[in-house]
């Protein structure tokens, strides 16, 4: 009787926690089907908020922007910190490594805020001295996304450095390959997981904010969260819920292929295993 | 084989040979801590050379630095004669074989054994074919597509070895090269690598903190403790004659007995044991003064076992057969003293045991007795 009334406790807080976490999002995606203007008003189903959307000329924009930033920021982002990680791990102890290695990650726990303001201060004093950017908007974004994604992206890289242990860089330097060739040859190549990892972390990370990117846009230039934002600051509105549900089901389906992925590569893995040890037989 | 051909083979005693690998003075420190302590050694060619110690006794990085991996805080380390301390890894006629193997896993075994070549820019056609016929020779020709994590361990190992061989390098260095295969695969590497050596004629350093490992491979063995050597010389020198009480206890077992020397001559010595009343006699002579303390260690294999008191008087001592130890091959007796100091025997299973009896049972009083030659007087 224990065991049945522990697994009733179990299976109820289950339930709990998973509606805790979806069910607003349930709620998001019907009433984005639904056919009144006011949002908590059922009005019957209908998809006029998808048509009103595809439609408007400012999501698509704000869309292609927001996708832009993502992109050269999870570039610039993966290549500065991979080289960062690098630095810190391979280049054993250089002068001012501890600055340089806390200066690194310090934007990991920087309030968003001040990362922000810091960045718009930075962006209006090189505007008065240099005249660059004389407007804000894509490229300060991108510059701003790049400063703290990419402290990510090294400390992923970091920790996958450390793991990997230097035995098989110093194979390679074994068998006559110098430290370039090294780097090229096998660190680069060990290191694309993480690297891919960082990437697309860098890109999910660039394509949420919403702070800093605020902070340092210009006039006419809205990423897809600030317009989500400034428009529901005045109020619900169903065009929006379709749009939050175009974005939840692409997440959902990126996961779901992601997971695919992994899966089969862990079962070509298991295959690849069976075939050694029956090739040991031989 | 000639008495003139194993002095050739011993190039150690030949006092004109030029030592291949030449060290002197090599310290080396980290932090505070000091791995190596001013050791001195010379390997010579062809030399199947085996490091042997316990974990922390500085051995790695002994042969980390023959391979260029760490710099010596002092001293000079030369390799055929030329001075190795500014020469980066990558351009010393050295090669390693790793414990792990690091065998690149994104690189399947044909390019893992070919990347060396590659970097010394050889020709397609003659990497290929280089790499072909090392392949063959550790008979892994049908595997070299196979990634490495399609490997078994003993296929691994073997990829590291041809990888490691394949550039033809002066010295091949090898850190605990059979640490990670399961016991039969490791005897027959033994072998194999002994075999390979042979054939080749490259001169082996060996990393092990195994003393079976290094007793049936090399030719030479050091025996490393706290950064320096206690000991430098050949199997049968470390075995039979090792220099003080802590190589004698790591390689094999040993019986070791604490007394006095009370008859010091020329020919012989006598040593009165300190806890039992027991006196030992050796054949030849030792420079140790008269009342000097010393130990008197005996193999177990040396002392033989018997029911009824032995006819020479020398050397002799009566125990209890406490426990038996059955290994098939042999039977391991721990013989309890009077004094209840325990004695290890070994003794040959020549005849089958009858119904499960063996030369001896629990509880038994048994005698011991050893040949005056056969004990070792060691005075540290």
């Amino acid at each position: 009787m224990v065991k049945r009334g522990s697994s009733t406790f179990l299976l109820s807080m289950l339930c709990f926690g998973m509606a805790f976490l979806y069910v607003p999002m349930f709620l998001l995606i019907v009433y984005s089907f639904n056919n009144s203007k006011i949002v908590p008003v059922w009005g019957g189903f209908s998809t006029r908020w998808y048509k009103v959307l595809f439609e408007s000329e400012e999501v698509w924009n704000a869309l292609a922007l927001s996708v832009k930033i993502a992109l050269v920021n999870a570039s610039f982002a993966t290549l500065l910190g991979t080289l960062a990680g690098l630095a810190l791990v391979r280049f054993g102890s250089f002068r001012g490594r501890t600055l340089f290695g806390g200066m690194v990650s310090a934007p990991l726990v920087m309030p968003e805020v001040i990362t922000g303001l810091s960045l718009l201060m930075l962006f209006i004093t090189l505007k008065e001295f240099v005249g660059w950017p004389d407007k804000r908007g894509f490229a300060t974004i991108t510059i701003a996304h790049i400063t703290f994604s990419m402290a990510y992206v090294a400390v992923i890289i970091q920790s996958r450095l450390t793991g990997m242990g230097t035995t098989l860089e110093e194979a390679a330097q074994d068998l006559g390959a110098r430290p370039l060739r090294v780097l090229v040859d096998i660190t680069l190549p060990l290191l694309a997981p993480g690297m891919l990892a960082g990437w697309l972390l860098a890109f999910t990370l660039s394509l949420d904010d919403l702070v800093i990117a605020s902070f340092v846009t210009g006039p006419g230039s809205n990423t897809l969260p600030m317009l989500i934002y400034s428009r529901v600051r005045l109020g619900l509105r169903p065009d929006i819920n379709a749009l939050a549900t175009i974005i939840i089901v692409t997440v959902m389906f990126a996961v779901a292929i992601a997971g695919w992925i992994m899966m089969r590569q862990q079962k070509q893995k298991e295959r690849e295993m069976q075939l050694a040890t029956t090739g040991d037989a031989q | 084989m000639t008495v003139s051909g194993e002095i050739l083979d011993q190039h150690w005693l030949d006092s004109r040979a030029r030592p291949f690998i030449h060290i002197r003075g090599v310290t080396k420190q980290f932090g505070g801590f000091t791995a190596v302590n001013n050791v001195d050694l010379d390997i010579y060619q062809g030399e199947l050379f085996c490091l042997l110690g316990g974990s922390g006794c500085g051995k790695t990085t002994l042969l980390r630095m023959l391979a260029g991996f760490e710099t010596p805080t002092s001293g000079v380390i030369s390799i055929d004669g030329v001075d190795m301390n500014d020469v980066p890894p990558y351009e010393r006629p050295v090669n390693m074989m790793f414990q792990s193997y690091a065998l690149f896993p994104h690189m399947n075994v044909e390019n893992n054994v070919a990347y060396g070549l590659k970097r010394d820019g050889l020709s397609k056609e003659e990497i290929r074919l280089r790499v072909g016929e090392m392949l063959a020779m550790v008979e892994l020709s049908d595997f070299s597509k196979r990634k490495p994590h399609q490997l078994s361990g003993g296929q691994k190992q073997r990829v590291a070895l041809a990888r490691s061989l394949v550039k033809r390098p002066k010295v091949l260095l090898l850190d605990e090269p059979l640490g990670a295969l399961d016991k039969r695969l490791r005897e027959q590497t033994q072998f194999e690598l002994m075999n390979i050596q042979d054939r080749l004629g490259v001169t082996f350093v060996v990393v092990t903190h195994d003393q079976e490992e290094a007793m049936t491979l090399s030719t030479r063995i050091a025996v490393m403790d706290a950064g320096q050597f206690v000991q430098v010389g050949t199997p049968t020198e470390i075995y039979e004659y090792p220099a003080t009480r802590r190589v004698a206890d790591f390689i094999g077992s040993i019986n070791m007995f604490e007394g006095r020397v009370t008859e010091n001559d020329a020919d012989h010595v006598v040593v009165d044991s300190t806890d039992n009343a027991l006196r030992f006699f050796m054949d030849h002579g030792a420079s140790v003064s008269d009342g000097s303390r010393v130990w008197v260690a005996v193999r177990p294999e040396k002392i033989r076992l018997s029911r009824t008191p032995p006819p020479n008087e020398a050397n002799q001592i009566e125990g209890v057969v406490q426990d038996i130890g059955y290994l098939g091959n042999v039977s391991i007796y721990r013989v309890r003293l009077e004094s209840g100091m325990i004695v290890e025997v070994t003794v040959p299973n020549q005849t089958r045991p009858r119904d499960g009896k063996h030369a001896a049972g629990w509880e038994d009083r048994v005698f011991l007795d050893w040949e005056a030659s056969s004990a070792i007087l060691l005075t540290r």
